[in-house]
């Protein structure tokens, strides 16, 4: 397991690690309803945070806004992605900075072939880079080694993007991508629902592999199960869309023993008190 | 009403000079066609969208218009500019304004037993077959426009392949109109025989040059399937956008014949595709794919009419549009199973994008079946590009309108795989890449709340 960030150590400049993502007073709603009330949270490079919370607290939504889906209005805050105002770019200008999200329900996409698409997604954020662009010859060695790393069946790649794939394919079609793209930030937005135990591992795997010291990623997940493959630096809990409780791994025990009923008691507490 | 008989008298003047002016050299029997034809065009006149089969297009544009018979072209066209329509290493036949250009033409060496002339040519020289087989299968009760077609039929493609003789490269067909003076009209007429265990393949074009000024291409191709033949016609509409195209493919199709129609229709202002196949011998198959794309006020019209005549006949079409802006798209999807043909298996599937609110589609499945051991379907489906899946492509880095175009591109491509692998289908892969880069740049405006708002699941019909 990775330490914690290392207090005072002795002024080596390498040590300051970057902030890859600021969240500031983050508020944002969807449909009118205010899901997420002030969100405030700090990654740096080479450290894995893992959100957790019950039902309905707001976790997808975060994982989404950050992501910047289109329907998810932010109505206060600051998010700044390697410094980078996050909430003024587009979806793709995101991914091109080098924001990653695997989604909890990845989309089917009938008549584009899976390599296809990933060397489309490739080009676009070597170009955005200003690298070359990758033609189907450099590209074939770089996807037969991700594709192994993530225990895939090579055909599936012939297949159009995630059409007629099993869930668990499709989650690691996700790690598959994110092992391609390679992206500072990495958001894992319930990668573990929906898998058997064969298919965790080898996703968990696949993260793992992608761990780096430059690297950051963020686990969002309703369970800790995942967390025993996936070992993170952080843990934080989510309760009606605030981050209500910050730890280390041994939160995700806590919660995984006791439930979450024991932390949304306390916060309404603390709520009716400040009241 | 008044503009309409004003209009047939127009067309009867046209008719009375050109009937004059070609006498001297004309075959009693084709003199006969030509009348016969006109005198079917005079009791009709244009249809309106009154008739059934006319419902959803208005021809008033076509009909105002006081089109003349195509000359001499002013405009000499270049064997330079032919270059951009060229496919590589293939037969093409050139026409300009209808008129068979052999000194543009590439025919290069073919088998033994295929002949490629030009219909005046044949005419000229009596060949019998011409007599024997012009205007045998269209039927010019139906369509007042096969029937103009008949009056003025001078020129065209003749295409004969003898029984056995395989094609292996497609027979490039390009009809060229010039324009930029008064509104022409041409009628060209192809005739195409592919007898018995033939292969062959046909690219049949439509292009333009010079300033955009209203033209009209009034096609009619005849073409005869043989038993056991394996053939396929492919229909390339892209005139530019003044331009009227009317084009009739009535396919005869023999015992155990395997015929493929593919259209393209990516050009033209207002584009009526008939297609319309007879299975008249037993086991034939038949397949009807067509796409069309649509931008700015294009109309397309789509008229589908399989009749299966004898048993165990298969028919299958698949039709997918795209409409951005305010163009309008139809698709009419008739089949008819005749009384005896029993076991026919006939499909049909139009699936339509639309790109913009102000596009539209109409479309409209109509069977009509008279024998009672048969399996027929039909489904239509309208929708819009779905936003999840833009969103995903964007949030893997790819630009909105790249994303688009990639959309667009695997929904054409339904088409495209239906194509047999070479060169006509790698051109048309060309054109179609081309006009759909063309369009989704301009789709690329909705803002994301807009798209949002505009977020809707496909809708099944029928």
């Amino acid at each position: 397991m990775r330490a914690l960030a290392p207090e005072g150590d002795l002024g080596v400049a390498h040590e300051v690690k970057m902030n890859l993502l600021e969240i500031k007073n983050l508020h944002a709603r969807v449909e009118g309803h205010e899901i997420l009330k002030g969100i405030d949270l700090t990654v740096r490079a080479g450290e894995v945070h893992s959100i957790m919370g019950p039902n309905g607290s707001g976790k997808s939504t975060l994982a989404q806004v950050l992501s910047r889906r289109a329907s998810y209005e932010v109505t206060e805050g600051q998010v700044l992605l390697d410094g980078k105002d996050l909430l003024a770019m587009k979806p793709e200008e995101a991914a091109c900075e080098g924001l990653f999200m695997a989604f909890q329900y990845p989309v089917e996409i009938p008549g584009i072939g899976n390599a296809y698409f990933l060397r489309s997604a490739i080009n676009a954020v070597r170009k955005h880079r200003g690298l070359d662009e990758m033609d189907a010859m450099d590209f074939l060695p770089l996807f037969r080694e991700k594709v192994k790393l993530l225990e895939m069946d090579e055909k599936l790649m012939n297949r159009s993007v995630n059409e007629g794939f099993s869930g668990g394919e499709k989650k690691r079609n996700e790690i598959l991508q994110m092992a391609i793209l390679e992206p500072k930030l990495a958001i894992l937005d319930e990668t573990d629902s929906g898998l058997d135990i064969d298919a965790l591992r080898i996703v968990a795997n696949g993260v793992n592999a992608l761990r780096d010291p430059q690297r950051a990623m963020i686990v969002v997940t309703h369970y800790q199960r995942l967390l025993n493959y996936i070992v993170p630096d952080f843990v934080h809990v989510m309760v009606d869309g605030r981050i209500v409780r910050s730890g280390g791994p041994d939160l995700a025990l806590e919660l995984e023993e006791k439930g979450y009923g024991w932390i949304e008691d306390e916060t309404r507490q603390t709520a009716a008190a400040s009241a | 009403m008044a503009t309409e008989i004003a209009q047939v008298e127009s067309y009867l003047k046209t008719f009375t000079d050109f009937r004059t002016g070609v006498t001297a050299e004309t075959p009693r029997w084709l003199s006969d066609l030509r009348d016969a034809g006109f005198a079917r065009f005079c009791e009709t006149g244009f249809p309106t969208i009154r008739d059934e089969d006319w419902r959803f297009t208005n021809l008033s544009a076509v009909v105002r218009t006081p089109f003349v018979l195509a000359g001499e072209s002013t405009q000499p066209v270049t064997a330079d500019e032919l270059e951009k329509w060229r496919i590589d290493g293939i037969a093409q036949m050139v026409f300009v304004d209808g008129r068979f250009c052999p000194g543009l033409s590439k025919l290069g060496a073919l088998p033994n037993g295929v002949t490629l002339s030009s219909l005046h040519q044949e005419i000229l020289q009596g060949t019998e077959r011409v007599r024997e087989h012009l205007g045998r299968y269209l039927n010019i009760q139906r369509d007042p426009f096969c029937a103009l077609n008949t009056a003025f039929v001078e020129d065209g493609a003749y295409i004969h392949v003898s029984r056995g003789v395989a094609l292996e490269q497609p027979i490039h067909l390009l009809f060229i109109s010039t324009s930029g003076g008064a509104p022409v009209m041409t009628h060209p007429r192809n005739l195409i025989l592919l007898e018995a265990e033939s292969e062959a393949a046909i690219v049949e074009e439509y292009v333009s040059i010079g300033k955009e000024t209203p033209i009209f291409s009034n096609v009619v191709t005849e073409f005869v399937a043989g038993s056991n033949s394996t053939v396929s016609h492919t229909m390339i509409e892209r005139e530019h956008l003044q331009s009227y195209n009317f084009s009739t493919l009535r396919i005869e199709q023999a015992r155990s014949a395997n015929v493929a129609s593919h259209s393209l229709l990516l050009g033209g202002a207002l584009v009526r595709n008939n297609v319309h196949p007879v299975l008249t011998g037993e086991g034939g198959e038949c397949l009807i794919n067509g796409l069309f794309v649509g931008a700015g006020h294009q109309v397309l019209d789509n008229y589908m009419l399989v009749e299966h005549v004898s048993p165990h006949c298969a028919s299958r079409q698949f039709y997918n549009g795209i409409l951005d802006e305010r163009a309008h798209g139809v698709f009419h999807g008739r089949i008819i199973v005749h009384k005896d043909a029993q076991k026919t298996d006939a499909k049909q599937t139009n699936r339509n994008l639309l790109l913009a609110d102000d596009a539209q589609i109409d479309t409209k499945p109509q069977l009509e079946i008279y024998a009672d051991d048969v399996k027929c379907t039909h489904g239509a489906t309208i929708g819009q590009i779905d936003e999840d899946a833009l969103f995903y492509l964007r949030s893997r880095g790819i630009s909105e309108a790249e994303a688009r175009r990639i959309l667009l591109q695997a929904f054409a491509a339904e088409c495209l795989d239906r194509m047999k692998a070479g060169a006509a289908r790698d051109y048309c892969e060309a054109l179609i890449m081309e006009r759909l880069a063309s369009i989704s740049s301009v789709s690329a405006q909705p803002n994301d709340a807009i798209a949002e708002t505009r977020k809707r699941n496909w809708e099944e019909v029928g």
